[in-house]
């Protein structure tokens, strides 16, 4: 069996967004990127699935719509216990156009397997991994919380208002995985460090595609009026105040 | 020409969300000289899908089919790109719920329509097609062109609001054609918790981080959210240490929610917190210290130990019942 995990590369979780270019493009300086968490989850539990079933999955690859610049992350996951990598060069542009480089490869590369973490913490799309079930006309199970192998057969599990399906599907398929899938995230030991620089990480290049969406201009939040502090010996206060002023309660 | 809107049912019930739905495609309708179809898939009573006339829809398609047991995306599509055609919509609204999520993007490629995942309002033009959306985990908003002459919205709950509108409605019995061999996920089980306020749907939510100090301190958490009928939630460090349920943890990483009170009890408010809370209305903080971020999101904040002010809250909240 062979899993595939698309990796996405982001901003660190606690970069301070700004924009450059009269607010038109993310403004790169200084940023440290990452894989974006969900993704990293997915590959943990890939791993856990290839240590609990010797033999069972031959290979672990994760693939990357990117430019040079997303190597780095690609070799960080080859230390956490990949495989092997693919990236696909290209700018990423849109969920579209990132789903349809995706699966130019994965309908190459025949994978069983397919996770793909629910959004990306840079966009924010939730929609790559849909995307990329309906091109290849494969089954998608999404928020999937669960996911493990058992005599052979696959079992996933959904997450649904207040609780959990449990769901029988074909394979191939492609699982849209969401917190729960994983519990924390591997750290690459330090042998999976040195040996990530000689697995292998293929550089294939893009087809032809046209996003659908184009991301104009940015803007920061507006800033919020200043926190109205209440003395902590008067609790009755901040009661009252959320009664008649901001009327919430 | 239409605006279609799925609408989910919670065993044969809408809610709020199914409502908000409607009235956000109304306002989307009207702007473009349109109607508002809601497509509805499931066992729903006719009273219950005249509902929908209230905030704006004019016709409800309704499908019932033997097979649809539950959610199968492929299936799902395929039904939503029939009435899509059949309404000649060119706008198509989902929730950005489990099920949106699951859907929208399959649709988007079905129907080669550009998606725009999670947005708060409705398009601020419609030629081109540009509505704003949140990115990098609420830290920055987006004005976003779709190039596409059919658009899909996912909504983030609870962002527009519920506009009354009492419409003419006419409830449709809609056949599409499914194949057997669209269907490919069997449901198996279900394990579900009845009775419980879901976190996505509450309007006001108390929330614990680390300053709770451990699981054992959590009833005043649980009391105060019983009292104002509130859900409960959590920081990630306490999901993570186990304290409560992942289902509970809202950030960055965990659920996005924008409640009209969101009650941060003990939480520092790192950055990937107030990604998934920031879309609240009114967000309350209580923490020992002063210089915790939490307060620059917070519109009130008392600097002070949880477990003392938490239930002193409890006792006000009690009295202002009782007046």
């Amino acid at each position: 069996m062979k899993i595939c995990i698309c990796i996405s590369n982001v901003p660190d979780t606690t970069t301070k967004i700004k924009f450059v270019n009269n607010n038109t493009a993310f403004d790169n300086a200084g940023v440290q990127w990452i894989i974006n968490p969900w993704d990293e989850l997915a590959l943990t539990r890939a791993l856990d699935l290839k240590d609990a079933n010797a033999g069972a999955i031959e290979k672990i690859t994760v693939v990357n719509v990117g430019l040079a610049d997303a190597d780095p992350t690609i070799r960080k996951a080859l230390a956490i216990g990949a495989d092997n990598a693919i990236r696909i060069n290209a700018e990423p542009k849109d969920a579209y156009f990132i789903a349809t480089q995706l699966a130019e490869v994965i309908k190459k590369e025949a994978f069983d397997i397919i996770l793909c973490g629910i959004e990306s913490c840079d966009y924010n799309g939730s929609t790559v991994g849909g995307m990329l079930a309906e091109m290849l006309a494969y089954p998608s199970v999404s928020s999937a919380s669960f996911l493990d192998i058992q005599n052979g057969q696959i079992i996933v599990k959904r997450e649904i208002d207040g609780g959990q399906e449990l769901l029988g599907t074909k394979l191939p398929f492609i699982a849209i995985v969401q917190k729960g899938i994983a519990k924390e995230p591997r750290i690459p030991s330090m042998r999976g460090i040195m040996t990530a620089k000689t697995k292998p990480l293929q550089v294939v290049e893009a087809v032809a595609g046209e996003p659908f969406l184009s991301y104009n201009s940015f803007e920061l939040p507006k800033s919020k009026a200043a926190c109205k502090k209440i003395d902590p010996e008067n609790v009755k206060e901040l009661v009252n105040l959320l009664h008649n002023e901001a009327k919430v309660i | 020409m239409s605006v279609l809107v799925y609408t989910e049912n919670w065993d044969g019930k809408f809610k709020k969300l199914s409502f908000e739905l409607i009235s956000y495609a109304n306002e989307i309708a009207k702007k473009l000289n349109s109607t508002v179809v809601a497509l509805s898939i499931g066992n729903v009573a006719e009273d219950e899908l005249k509902l929908l006339g209230n905030y704006g829809a004019t016709k409800v398609l309704s499908v019932v089919h033997d097979k649809i047991k539950g959610l199968d995306n492929q299936v799902f599509t395929s039904i939503i790109a029939q009435a899509v055609e059949k309404e000649k919509s060119t706008v198509v609204v989902f929730a950005h719920n489990n099920t949106g999520k699951a859907i929208a993007p399959r649709l988007s490629v079905r129907l080669k329509a550009g998606l725009v995942a999670g947005v708060t309002a409705v398009p601020a033009s419609f030629k081109p097609f540009t509505v704003v959306k949140k990115v990098f985990t609420s830290k920055a908003l987006s004005t976003v062109v779709v190039n596409t002459p059919v658009q899909i919205v996912t909504l983030l709950q609870n962002t527009y609001g519920i506009i009354e509108t009492a419409t003419p409605v006419v409830v449709e019995a809609f056949h599409p054609q499914i194949q057997d061999a669209e269907f490919t996920t069997d449901i198996k089980e279900v394990s579900k918790v009845t009775g419980k306020i879901l976190l996505t749907d509450a309007e006001i939510v108390v929330s614990g981080g680390r300053g709770m100090k451990g699981p054992e301190n959590w009833g005043v958490i649980e009391e105060l959210a019983s009292l104002l009928g509130a859900a409960t939630a959590c920081s990630r460090p306490v999901s993570d240490e186990g304290w409560r349920p992942h289902d509970e943890h809202t950030g960055q990483t965990g659920k996005v929610i924008a409640p009209n009170l969101y009650i941060a009890a003990g939480i520092s408010g790192a950055i990937q917190h107030l990604g998934g809370v920031s879309g609240s209305k009114c967000i309350v903080a209580i923490n020992k210290d002063p210089d915790a971020p939490i307060f620059e999101a917070a519109d009130y904040g008392i600097v002070g130990d949880v477990l003392k002010v938490l239930p002193e809250m409890i006792a006000a909240v009690k009295e202002l019942k009782n007046s």
